[in-house]
C-alpha cells in the first residue's frame, strides 16, 4: 500500500466533494439541521392541553372542581358546552384533547356521601399524550377528593390526617426531564449514518454507474488504496460533524455533558468506520445509485432511528425485536451516546457497548475489502 | 397525443420494472418497515424494571410495594437492603426505578402524618421516566385514599358510608387500550408513500438527464405535457398500489381497526400523492446529478416527516414550528388516516384537510410544471 497513491484518491474525492456546492452544503448544513428539528421539535412533555367541559351539575362544587383544572398547567379549558354531541365532535374534529363531564347530581351526591365518578372523554389517538393526560386528570380529581374528604372530617369534628404518604420522585441523570436531553445525543447517531453510510454509497454507487469505477481500476492503484482514499474524507467530515453535533448539544441545548470527550471521539470513530464499511459494502452490491440510497436507508437510517434505543425504549419492545437490536451497530452507539453525555459513566464501565461496536468495525471493514477485491477479479 | 402517451408510458414500465433489484425496492422495503415500524415504535411502558428498598418492614410498607408488585408497569426484581445498591443499580442500567422506604413509615402513618416514599427515576429516557412518574403517583394517591377510608373505618366506623370521594372515570376514545402501534401504523402508510413517491419521482427524471437520455427523448416529436404526464403516471400508479398494500398489511397483520369509509381514504391518498409528485418533480428540477436529487430529497424529508405529527405531537413544538407544519401536507393526510382509521369520520370533519392537500397539489404541481418546461428549453 503506497500512502502518496492513497492521498491522490483522497484528493480527488475531497475535489469532487467540494465541486458540488450542494453535497458540501449538505455535509455542514445537515447536522445542525437535524439537531435544530428533533431538539426542538421533539417534545413528549405535554402542557395546555385543549379541554371542553360540559358541567350538568352547575354548582360551587362542580366550579370548584373545575378551578382545580384550570389551574393546572396541563390543561387549559378552551370552551364549556351544554351537551355530548359538542364534545363528541370536538374529539372528532380535533379541536378538543379532553372532555370533562360533570354529572347532573353531583353535589348532591356528595353531600350524601359515598363515591360520585366524573367523566373523562380522551381522545386516545395519539395513546401517549392521551396516557400523560389521563395521569395528570387523575392526580387533579384525587386532589379534591383528598380535600373534600378532610373538610368533611372537620365538619364532623374528626381528627383530620394530612395526606398519608408523600411521594418525592427524584429523576436522576435528566433532572428536569427535558425531552432535548434524551433526543439530542442520540441525534449524532443519525448524522453518521447519513453521511457516513448514505453519501458514500452514493458518490462510489456513481462511479460505478458511469464506468469511472473501470477507470479508476485500470490505474495502479490498488483496491485497498481506492477504498481507504475514498473513505478517509468521510471519515474527517464525520468527525467534524460529531464535534459540531456536540458543541450544539452542549452549547445551545445545554445538555449536561458529563463523560470523557476521548471517549465520545474514540465511540464515534468505531460507530464511523461501522457506517463507512456498510456504505462501501452497498454500493458494491447495488451499483446504482437509486438501489443504493434506498438499502442504505434501509440498513442505516432506519435501524439507527427505529431500532437503537433513540426515541423508543428498546426494552419495551417484543422480545424478538430486542433481539435483532443487538446486531443494529446503532444502538451500542446510541447507548454510549447518552451514558456519556448524561450518566457520566467512566470509561471502564462502557466495555458492553465499546467491545461490540469494535467487533462491528473490524468485522465491517474487513467484509468491505473483500468484497471490493472479488469485484475486481 | 394518446398514442404518444401510451408509449411513454409502457417505456417507463418497462424501466422501473425492468431491474430486478428496482423491482424488490418498490415493494419490500416498505412491507418492511411497517413490520419493523409496527413493532419497534412503542411509547407504552410495561415491566419497568424496578428495585424496592423497604428499610421499614411493617405491613402498610410491604401493602405500598406489592401495588407496585402487582401492577402491569412495573416489575418488581430485587429487594435491596442499602441505599447504595440502587445508586449502583441504576447507574449500570439494571433498574430504571427504585424505590425506598425509611425506617419509621409505618410509624409516621399510624401517628397520623404524612409518610415520605423516595422514589428515584433513570430519566436518560424522559417519556419513559414521565409515565413512569404518572403512574407512581397513580399508585401513590390510591394507597393514601385507601388509607385514610382505613383510618376512617377504625376511628368512626359508623361514619364510612356517608364518606363523599370523588373518582375520575377515565374514557379513551378511539383506542381503548392506549395501543401505540394504532397510533403509529396509519401514519407509517403516509410517511412510507412520502418517502417512496418522492424519491421516485425526482430519480427518474434526473437519471435520465444524468445518462444523457433526456436529450434523445426530446428529439423525438413529444410534447413536453406528454413527457411529464408519462413520467409521473407510472409513479402515481404506483404509489396507490404501495398506499393500498402497505395499508392493507398494516391492517390485517397488526389489527388495527378501520372505521371510516374506504372511498375517503383514497381521495385523501390521491391528493397526497399528487403532492408528492409536485415535490419530486420540483426536486428533479433544481437537481443535475442523483446524488444532488438524494440529498435534497432527503432535505425535504426529514422535516416533512418531524413537522407531520408523524411520532411527536405539533402542540408541544415552539410556535414558529408549528407554524411550519401548516406547509406540510403530511400533516394534513395523517389527520385523514388516523380520521378514517381510528375516528371513523368522514367527509364532514375531513373537508378542511382534503382542500388544504387539494389546493398544495394544485400549486405544487403547477410550479413542478412551469419550472420543468423552462429545465426542458
Amino acid at each position: 500500500m503506497s500512502i502518496t497513491r492513497l492521498l491522490a484518491v483522497a484528493r480527488k474525492e475531497v475535489i469532487q466533494i467540494l465541486r458540488d456546492s450542494r453535497s458540501l452544503f449538505i455535509v455542514v448544513i445537515m447536522p445542525v439541521t437535524l439537531m435544530l428539528l428533533f431538539g426542538y421539535g421533539v417534545n413528549l412533555d405535554l402542557k395546555g392541553l385543549p379541554v371542553y367541559v360540559y358541567d350538568r351539575d352547575g354548582s360551587q362544587q362542580s366550579q370548584d372542581l373545575l378551578k382545580r383544572f384550570q389551574a393546572s398547567e396541563y390543561f387549559h379549558i378552551v370552551r364549556v358546552v351544554d351537551g355530548y354531541p359538542a364534545i363528541t365532535r370536538a374529539l372528532d374534529d380535533g379541536h378538543a384533547k379532553m372532555g370533562i363531564v360533570i354529572p347532573w347530581d353531583f353535589s348532591e351526591r356528595l353531600s350524601e356521601g359515598g363515591p360520585v365518578q366524573v367523566q373523562a372523554l380522551v381522545d386516545a389517538t395519539d395513546d401517549n399524550t392521551a396516557n400523560v393526560l389521563i395521569g395528570y386528570a387523575q392526580a387533579v380529581v384525587q386532589g379534591y377528593s383528598a380535600e373534600i374528604q378532610v373538610n368533611w372530617l372537620q365538619e364532623r369534628g374528626q381528627p383530620v390526617q394530612p395526606a398519608a404518604i408523600s411521594v418525592e420522585t427524584r429523576t436522576w441523570y435528566n433532572e428536569d426531564l427535558e425531552s432535548s436531553a434524551f433526543i439530542v445525543p442520540g441525534v449524532l447517531a443519525l448524522v453518521m449514518s447519513v453521511i457516513g453510510a448514505f453519501l458514500t454509497s452514493l458518490t462510489i454507487a456513481r462511479e460505478w454507474e458511469r464506468g469511472s469505477m473501470e477507470q479508476l481500476i485500470s490505474t495502479p492503484v490498488s483496491a485497498l488504496e481506492i477504498m481507504l482514499g475514498k473513505l478517509v474524507p468521510y471519515f474527517v467530515i464525520g468527525m467534524f460533524d460529531v464535534v459540531v453535533c456536540a458543541v450544539i448539544a452542549i452549547g445551545w441545548f445545554h445538555v449536561p455533558f458529563r463523560g470523557s470527550y476521548v471517549t465520545l471521539m474514540v465511540s464515534s470513530a468505531l460507530f464511523m468506520v461501522v457506517v463507512l464499511s456498510l456504505g462501501f459494502l452497498i454500493s458494491v452490491l447495488a451499483k446504482n445509485q437509486f438501489a443504493a440510497s434506498q438499502i442504505a436507508l434501509l440498513v442505516t437510517f432506519l435501524p439507527a432511528f427505529l431500532l437503537s434505543g433513540f426515541l423508543f425504549a428498546i426494552e419495551q419492545m417484543p422480545a424478538a425485536l430486542q433481539w435483532i437490536t443487538r446486531i443494529i451497530p446503532a444502538r451500542y452507539y446510541v447507548s454510549l451516546l447518552k451514558q456519556i453525555f448524561l450518566k457520566g459513566t467512566p470509561t471502564g464501565m462502557l466495555y458492553a457497548d465499546l467491545i461490540p461496536l469494535a467487533v462491528f468495525a473490524l468485522v465491517l471493514g474487513l467484509l468491505a475489502t473483500r468484497s471490493f477485491h472479488k469485484r475486481l477479479e | 397525443m394518446l398514442g404518444r402517451l401510451k408509449q411513454m408510458l409502457i417505456k417507463e414500465f418497462i424501466q422501473v420494472f425492468r431491474d430486478k433489484r428496482t423491482r424488490f425496492l418498490l415493494f419490500g422495503p416498505p412491507i418492511i418497515q411497517m413490520l419493523v415500524f409496527g413493532y419497534a415504535a412503542t411509547y407504552e411502558i410495561h415491566h419497568v424494571p424496578t428495585v424496592v428498598l423497604d428499610l421499614d418492614h411493617s405491613q402498610q410498607s410491604r401493602e405500598l410495594v406489592s401495588r407496585f408488585t402487582s401492577s402491569p408497569y412495573f416489575d418488581v426484581q430485587r429487594q435491596l437492603t442499602d441505599s447504595r445498591q440502587i445508586r449502583d443499580l441504576i447507574d449500570r442500567g439494571k433498574a430504571t426505578v427504585g424505590l425506598e422506604i425509611d425506617a419509621g413509615f409505618a410509624q409516621k402513618l399510624l401517628k397520623g402524618q404524612t409518610a415520605p416514599v423516595e422514589v428515584i427515576v433513570d430519566a436518560t429516557n424522559s417519556n419513559t421516566a414521565l409515565i413512569a412518574s404518572s403512574y407512581i403517583t397513580q399508585i401513590a394517591l390510591g394507597f393514601a385514599g385507601d388509607y385514610q377510608k382505613d383510618r376512617i373505618y377504625r376511628i368512626a366506623p359508623q361514619l364510612i358510608e356517608e364518606v363523599p370521594s370523588v373518582e375520575l372515570e377515565a374514557r379513551p376514545w378511539y383506542n381503548p387500550g392506549l395501543s401505540s402501534r394504532w397510533f403509529f401504523v396509519p401514519g407509517v402508510i403516509g410517511s412510507l408513500t412520502l418517502v417512496l413517491v418522492i424519491t421516485l419521482t425526482a430519480f427518474a427524471v434526473v437519471r435520465e438527464r444524468e445518462i444523457g437520455t433526456l436529450e434523445q427523448i426530446m428529439v423525438t416529436p413529444i410534447r413536453p405535457a406528454e413527457f411529464i404526464l408519462g413520467k409521473t403516471l407510472p409513479f402515481f400508479l404506483i404509489g396507490m398500489f404501495d398506499v393500498m398494500l402497505i395499508a392493507t398489511v398494516g391492517t390485517l397483520w397488526f389489527q388495527v381497526p378501520f372505521r371510516g369509509h374506504i372511498p375517503v381514504l383514497l381521495a385523501g391518498s390521491v391528493l397526497f400523492i399528487l403532492c408528492m409528485l409536485g415535490v419530486g418533480l420540483l426536486i428533479s428540477t433544481v437537481s443535475s446529478t442523483q446524488q444532488q436529487a438524494m440529498v435534497t430529497a432527503f432535505f425535504f424529508i426529514m422535516p416533512a416527516v418531524a413537522f407531520s405529527g408523524f411520532g411527536f405531537p405539533i402542540s408541544t413544538m415552539p410556535q414558529w414550528m408549528q407554524y411550519f407544519t401548516y406547509l406540510v401536507p403530511l400533516r394534513y393526510f395523517l389527520v385523514v388516516l388516523r380520521g378514517t382509521y381510528l375516528k371513523g369520520v368522514g367527509m364532514d370533519i375531513l373537508w378542511p384537510q382534503m382542500a388544504a392537500m387539494a389546493g398544495m397539489a394544485v400549486s405544487l404541481l403547477t410550479i413542478a410544471i412551469l419550472r420543468f418546461h423552462k429545465a426542458l428549453d
